[in-house]
């Protein structure tokens, strides 16, 4: 099990585009992967699950991850988030 | 029985089919299955897959037709169809409750909806309609009700409808969709500015049109008088076949003036340019023989999506519109958001008086970063055709000089970075404002031209909010005070050796062209569709005459009776 915090900095927060992307990478890996922010949880696999969180700018995200390729996936979505969406 | 409905003409020409109506099919739905989980969840998966099939076939169509910004609705549709949340809880209704994938699906769908329609976001409240058109999608094929969407229409057809939105529009297949109708609506509303730009006949604001019309019915939509006749008689259709055929053969005459000049029965010549909104309306604007764009509407590269447009994606649009024109002045407006015309990412605060407030270049020259990126995006553009640039809602010189000095400000940084763009880029307002228009003789000394924008001149001069019912009478274009503006904006123009232009609706009216041209209009940009009629009016005018008439208007004491003075004079 891996976790790793974010700030988000863009503008518009996790809106759908972000959302989009994040959701993209995530669905790639067969790790189970989820998102915590505002004290609720959902699957980072979920567009609908990611946007209903409305994370705004300067929200603080969580991302847990388990399985076996664990590893691969939070380098992946590190990376993702830290092209533009936000920073650890 | 045949009928007449009268509504508001929004695009030219006349249109005979069948009625489609386009409304949410309400649909029966069974709670409980009878079959079992597993055929439930096979049937799901059937329909799923088909919805998918769909959407990709859309997203595809409209992403050759329309580009891929069109497209990207259907990408979104397609993520929510495989979200793995939403087929989780379907699955699990269907284990618990022994449901019909249908029901199942229905109540899934319908507390993502609410759940997004409870968020205190504009452009999240705006999710919840993606979600539940495309769980409509799935639920018709689930109960095998035919399809209700704009962009499946196989056969000839007029469409109804309250109205039409830009995601309704934009799947509008102009081989099918030969006409439209719709309860709301005027002259300016983004579906009558649609059926213009795609050459469709239309008539809007009929109020019942939805509950008047069945689907099947026989409708022959007139756009040029407004009128709506369902269920005609043989001898009515075979009326307006002749009717439509005559306007096609004027149409066609009109297309012959495509590559002619736009000039005076005495030689005078003016250029004749066309509104657009996006780089898919050049195809309009070349086939109607425009010679430039009078106002490029920036707002939609910022509207329907969540954040700012980026510089280079700014810089790809501007370029291929002055790339697509090959030295054809084009005029871009620069951003012209608030008041009515909302950014959800911007997060603006509402006013009391929008049209009086917060708006246009007042908030560009606020939000300073936005607009520094566009007006950097429109000086590299600049390098590759005849590009201008113009800023919207002037009302003092102080305001212009700011923008202007963002302008140059770009401008050197880009020299310094080696990046080229044209020097002598010409830089221009809108004239909207009765002040700007007072004092257009100040503002020539600074400006490269004038634009005047009749639809806001027109409401602040006469004081009149043209959305009120109860005042949209005082919505006078012909009003002597618009012209005496109108006049002042030119005349102060010309002494100066600069230019004026009008880009509201009125420079492409009938009544209208004679007393611009006599007013020495130099530029008038209307929707495309009105390009040939008007160069065709032009042919048999004479701008002596015009100039007499015009002096004439001035002196009348109301709009009738300029309007029957000019009506007059052009019988």
């Amino acid at each position: 099990m891996l976790e790793k915090t974010f700030t988000i900095t863009a503008d518009t927060g996790l809106h759908a585009r972000p959302a989009t992307q994040l959701v993209h990478k995530a669905s790639q890996f067969s790790s189970e992967i989820e998102m915590e922010a505002k004290g609720k949880k959902v699957n980072l696999k979920s567009i609908m699950g990611v946007m209903s969180l409305g994370v705004g700018k300067g929200g603080e995200i969580k991302i847990l991850i388990s399985g076996n390729d664990e590893e691969e996936a939070m380098n992946a979505i590190t990376a993702t988030i830290h092209e533009g969406l936000g920073e650890s | 029985m045949s009928s007449v409905i009268t509504g508001i003409a929004a695009s030219n020409g006349i249109a005979i089919a069948k009625a489609f109506v386009y409304e949410e099919v309400s649909l029966e739905i069974t709670e409980n299955s009878t079959e079992g989980a597993e055929v439930e969840k096979a049937n799901f998966e059937r329909a799923t897959k088909t919805s998918k099939q769909e959407l990709e076939a859309l997203k595809t169509k409209t992403e050759e037709q329309q580009g891929k910004e069109n497209a990207e609705i259907f990408a979104a549709h397609l993520l929510v169809l495989e979200d793995p949340e939403l087929v989780g809880a379907v699955h699990t209704k269907i284990d618990a409750d022994n449901a019909t994938a249908a029901h199942a699906l229905n109540e899934t769908a319908a507390m993502f909806i609410s759940m997004f329609e409870s968020m205190d976001n504009d452009y999240m409240r705006e999710r919840a309609a993606d979600i539940k058109d495309v769980s409509q999608r799935v639920l018709r094929h689930l109960l095998g009700v035919k399809s209700a969407s704009l962009a499946d229409l196989d056969q000839e057809t007029i469409v109804i409808a309250k109205d039409l939105t830009p995601s309704d529009t934009a799947q509008l297949n102009k081989e099918f969709a030969l006409g439209f109708a719709t309860d709301i609506g005027g002259r300016t509303s983004h579906s009558a500015i649609m059926a213009r730009s795609l050459e469709i006949p239309a008539v809007v604001g009929l109020t019942n049109v939805t509950t008047d019309v069945h689907d099947g019915d026989v409708l022959i939509v007139d756009g040029i008088n407004g009128e709506v006749i369902v269920n005609p008689d043989e001898g009515t259709v075979e009326q307006y076949k002749e009717k439509r055929a005559a306007f096609l053969d004027e149409q066609e005459k009109r297309k012959r003036l495509i590559n002619e000049p736009s000039v005076s029965k005495d030689g005078k010549t003016v250029e004749l340019a066309a509104n657009i909104g996006s780089v898919k309306d050049l195809d309009g604007v070349l086939n109607n023989g425009a010679e430039g764009v009078g106002l490029y509407r920036t707002e939609f590269l910022y509207m329907e999506r969540d954040q700012l447009p980026t510089e280079e994606e700014q810089f790809d649009a501007y370029k291929a519109v002055v790339e697509k024109l090959d030295g054809k002045p084009v005029v871009i407006r620069t951003l012209d958001i608030g008041g009515d015309k909302e950014l959800p990412y911007l997060d603006l605060p509402s006013e009391l008086n929008p049209f009086l407030g917060f708006r246009a270049i007042r908030l560009c020259l606020e939000n300073e970063a936005l607009f520094r990126t566009q007006l950097r995006a429109l000086v590299r553009a600049s390098a590759y055709g005849n590009l201008k640039v113009m800023f919207p809602m002037v009302a003092t010189l102080e305001e212009f000089r700011a923008a202007k000095a963002f302008i140059v400000e770009e401008q050197e940084k880009l020299r310094a970075e080696g990046i080229s763009f044209d020097e002598s880029m010409e830089v221009g307002i809108m004239v909207e404002i009765p002040s700007t228009a007072v004092i257009a003789k100040q503002f020539a000394k600074e400006v490269d031209f004038f634009s005047i924008g009749t639809n806001d001149l027109i409401q602040y001069t006469l004081a009149a909010d043209r959305m009120s019912e109860k005042v949209s009478y005082l919505y006078q274009p012909y009003h002597p005070a618009i012209l005496q503006l109108v006049k002042n904006v030119i005349d102060a123009s010309h002494a100066e050796g600069k230019w004026t232009g009008m880009c509201g609706e009125m420079a492409g009216e009938k009544t209208a062209v004679p007393l611009l041209l006599g007013l020495g209009l130099d530029e008038f940009s209307m929707s495309a569709s009105s390009v040939l009629q008007a160069r065709e009016q032009l042919l048999g005018l004479d701008s002596k005459e015009c100039e007499v008439l015009a002096a004439q208007a001035l002196t009348c004491t109301t709009q009738e009776e300029v309007a029957a003075l000019v009506n007059e004079a052009i019988r």
